[in-house]
């Protein structure tokens, strides 16, 4: 009894120490670019913020796909609403709001609440279900979200906000702007996401996800998927907290959505697509389901990878393709993960002891 | 140890990749992305940049050259590699070509014009395709770095930046002269309109279209849409146009889309007029595409690749050498470009050591008080207005026998 004890203590330790180890890697990580930012080149500079929008969206898909366990293949839908909502509540804003980061905050707290609200409203019938209907219904969703965008005209003046759908019929007053115009997207966008911004996401993001996880409703969330007969049986009530999971993960991905939109002067729906969905998909499975420094890393060196293969010139995506299989066989492989085992204990100074125990 | 031999196939994989990569880059076959493996002295391109580093015109593009509508990127590409080959050859001015891939998509274009920032750009040919240069004509603006886009023709590319400038006509204007064109050399009476609802290209085009024919009394019969996750099959839109009688259907999309419809339409017996934009430049060019479906389709372009003067023969002569097809209206817009920026330069006696920004005034003066006469246009001369938009005349082009030809 005494030993299964301080096992468990041991295990709940590794967790936290784990968790500030990455909280500690992004803190350095922002310390290190922003003491070189004058040395970086235009290119990285220019991916800064994309790179951490990826990274908000990837941490939060694993939070579906890792720690709840059902898979999502609509995640940039939510990104979408985020996207659109912020950019219509940063435009809506604009003259009464002059301090750009406040203005920036307001949009994401904006983005997050609607991408929940879509992200709820796709949860009541679907999360009721077992199987695989979510991974259908969010595809679905991802689409219906980008086809409604495509076909919605929003625009703002003297009198307030003007919504129509597949025609401009929003008969806007003298000095006032289309924010939203169909399949043109969003243009002129105001760009005020900045790194600063998209660290303290990210930060504020890693928060939201490890206190969930370590909560009371994070176990019973990581119980529902281990074993969702053995969850219910206890007297988890199983949709309840499939949906306070799923319903962070869309939030978070909406958040996201609006920092990545205010760092592009313009912006079509049709960028969320089904191959924005998987490429977060993609980060998550390479970093590893629920490891979620695992899926920062991935995020950042798969966003960067395209443009340093640069010189490859119109071999560039066949050899991205042919590194992500070798990534994928590398992190499999039992010896290199021995390696690493032992690289990873040798830096916790935790190997002989677990080797004892 | 299976794992293990797996691995390293995949690592040799990779190494004979990247060798495969330096190798095209050097014989020339790509000029895009190979400024890094200083294209020697292969067979085509590129060959010059070496040798003239340092006392050269850094110029640098954005385009597709990879995905869907990469054929324009490339015709871009190659267009204004022949202009600035030809350029270097005559002395001069020198000029070194940067084309970086944006595989259509705003987010790409930005990588892709900071990468080409950090190579040291200083005259920039924006982004071949609309919403990508909406995204970079913004950086152009706060980098003070000057462009000319050769076939960028969304308003917004233009609109509210005063160093930006379209070689192309903007998507409004394409509509209203389109619909003038039908209107004035009846060419129909019933209309009948398919247009993609979730591109910019197209529904800048159809709206204005729309307008003009109803100030002009067009008859359109006939309106119907796709977008872009059902653009195969169009048989709802090719059954409407043919119930409601349209003898002539206004196609403004890229040629790739109307490709199927030609062939959808030819197979439920449908035989209207097609009249299509410039985006229908390059249906000739599609692979396992039976090029009679698309005899008779109209097209308003800017650029006919069967005209007789000396300077359109030399460069569909030199285009088609290298590159084995006859040369659409981006190319032309490219080449014509980089001309007008050598024109430019000299005019303004610019030197290449002078500062993008120092450049990017020189060429605003430049552009809104020069003529320029070039392969595109109707020889009258092209101008700019002060906003980056271009004036000079559409010519309207009909497919004969597999190949553009003039209609008037």
């Amino acid at each position: 009894m005494a030993s299964l004890k301080i096992t468990a203590k041991k295990n709940l330790s590794k967790t936290s120490r784990r968790n500030y180890l990455t909280y500690g890697l992004v803190i350095l990580a922002f310390v290190i670019l922003q003491a070189m930012s004058g040395s970086l080149s235009s290119s990285l500079k220019g991916m800064l913020v994309p790179i951490c929008a990826y990274v908000v969206m990837a941490i939060s898909l694993n939070l579906t796909v890792g720690i709840l366990g059902e898979l999502s293949l609509g995640h940039a839908g939510f990104m979408s609403v985020g996207a659109f909502t912020g950019v219509i509540v940063a435009s809506y804003l604009q003259d009464t709001i002059t301090i750009a980061p406040l203005r920036l905050a307001i949009s994401m707290v904006a983005g997050a609440a609607f991408a929940a609200l879509a992200g709820f409203l796709i949860g009541i019938p679907v999360l009721r279900l077992k199987g695989d209907y979510l991974a259908i219904v969010t595809l679905a969703f991802g689409e219906i979200i980008k086809t409604i965008f495509t076909n919605l005209y929003v625009g703002v003046d003297g009198r307030g906000l003007h919504f129509s759908l597949l025609e401009d019929k929003t008969n806007l007053a003298e000095g006032g702007k289309l924010v939203v115009s169909g399949p043109m997207g969003m243009g002129s966008i105001q760009k005020i996401a900045s790194f600063t911004a998209g660290f303290l996401l990210i930060l504020i993001t890693l928060a939201v996800v490890f206190n969930l996880v370590n909560s009371r409703a994070g176990r019973a969330i990581m119980a529902i998927r281990d074993n969702r007969i053995a969850a219910e049986s206890i007297g988890i009530n199983v949709t309840k907290y499939k949906m306070i999971a799923f319903v962070t993960s869309a939030a978070l991905a909406g958040a996201a959505g609006t920092l990545f939109a205010m760092n592009y002067s313009t912006i079509v729906a049709t960028k969320f697509d089904f191959n924005t969905s998987i490429l977060v998909l993609v980060f998550v499975v390479l970093g590893g389901l629920g490891n979620m420094l695992g899926s920062i890393i991935a995020a950042a060196v798969l966003t960067i990878l395209p443009e340093a293969l640069r010189q490859f010139s119109d071999y560039r995506m066949l050899v991205y393709a042919i590194v992500l299989i070798l990534v994928m066989l590398a992190t499999n492989n039992p010896t290199l993960r021995g390696y690493l085992d032992r690289v990873k204990g040798a830096i916790t100074g935790k190997h002989s002891e677990k080797e004892a125990a | 140890m299976k794992k293990f031999l797996s691995i390293l196939l995949a690592l040799a994989l990779v190494l004979s990749l990247a060798a495969c990569g330096g190798d095209s880059g050097s014989s020339g076959g790509s000029t895009g992305g190979d400024s890094q493996t200083s294209g020697d002295s292969g067979s085509t391109g590129g060959d010059s940049d070496s040798s003239v580093s340092g006392a050269a015109f850094k110029l640098g593009g954005t385009g597709p050259l990879t995905g869907p509508v990469a054929v324009y990127g490339l015709a871009a590409r190659n267009g204004a590699q022949i202009a600035v080959d030809e350029i270097n050859a005559m002395g001069g001015i020198q000029f070194e070509l940067n084309y970086q891939d944006d595989a259509h998509d705003a987010e790409k274009a930005v990588n892709a014009y900071n990468t080409l920032k950090d190579w040291g750009m200083q005259l920039s040919l924006g982004s071949v395709t609309s919403t990508p240069c909406e995204a970079t004509s913004v950086m152009n603006f706060e980098d003070r770095i000057f462009a000319l886009t050769p076939s960028a023709s969304s308003v917004a590319t233009t609109e509210g930046k005063d160093n930006v400038f379209q070689m192309c006509f903007t998507d409004p204007g394409q509509g209203a002269k389109s619909a003038e064109y039908i209107a004035n050399q009846n060419l129909g009476t019933k209309i009948g309109v398919i247009w993609k609802n979730d591109d910019v290209y197209s529904k800048g085009i159809y709206d204005t279209f729309m307008a003009e024919a109803a100030t002009l009394g067009l008859e359109v019969v006939s309106d119907t849409n796709f977008n872009d996750s059902n653009s195969t099959d169009f048989s709802v839109q090719i059954a409407d146009a043919q119930s409601k009688g349209a003898d002539l259907v206004f196609l403004p999309m890229y040629f790739d889309v109307a490709a199927l419809i030609f062939s959808q339409a030819s197979t439920v017996g449908y035989a209207p007029k097609w009249f299509g934009v410039d985006g229908m430049d390059g249906i000739l060019s599609v692979d396992g595409f039976d090029t009679s479906l698309a005899e008779g389709v109209m097209l308003l372009t800017p650029f006919s690749a069967d005209a007789e003067d000396e300077r359109t023969q030399s460069f569909v002569a030199e285009y088609q050498s290298r590159h084995g097809e006859i040369p659409n209206q981006f190319a032309a817009d490219a080449y014509d470009c980089v001309y007008a920026y050598k024109q430019a330069l000299e005019a303004a006696g610019a030197t290449p050591d002078m500062s993008a920004s120092e450049l990017c005034d020189l060429m605003q003066q430049q552009f809104t008080s020069m003529t320029f006469d070039g392969l595109t246009g109707d020889g009258a001369g092209i101008t700019w207005e002060t906003s980056g938009a271009v004036s000079k005349s559409p010519k309207g082009m009909i497919i004969q026998n597999g190949a553009y030809v003039g209609m008037d």
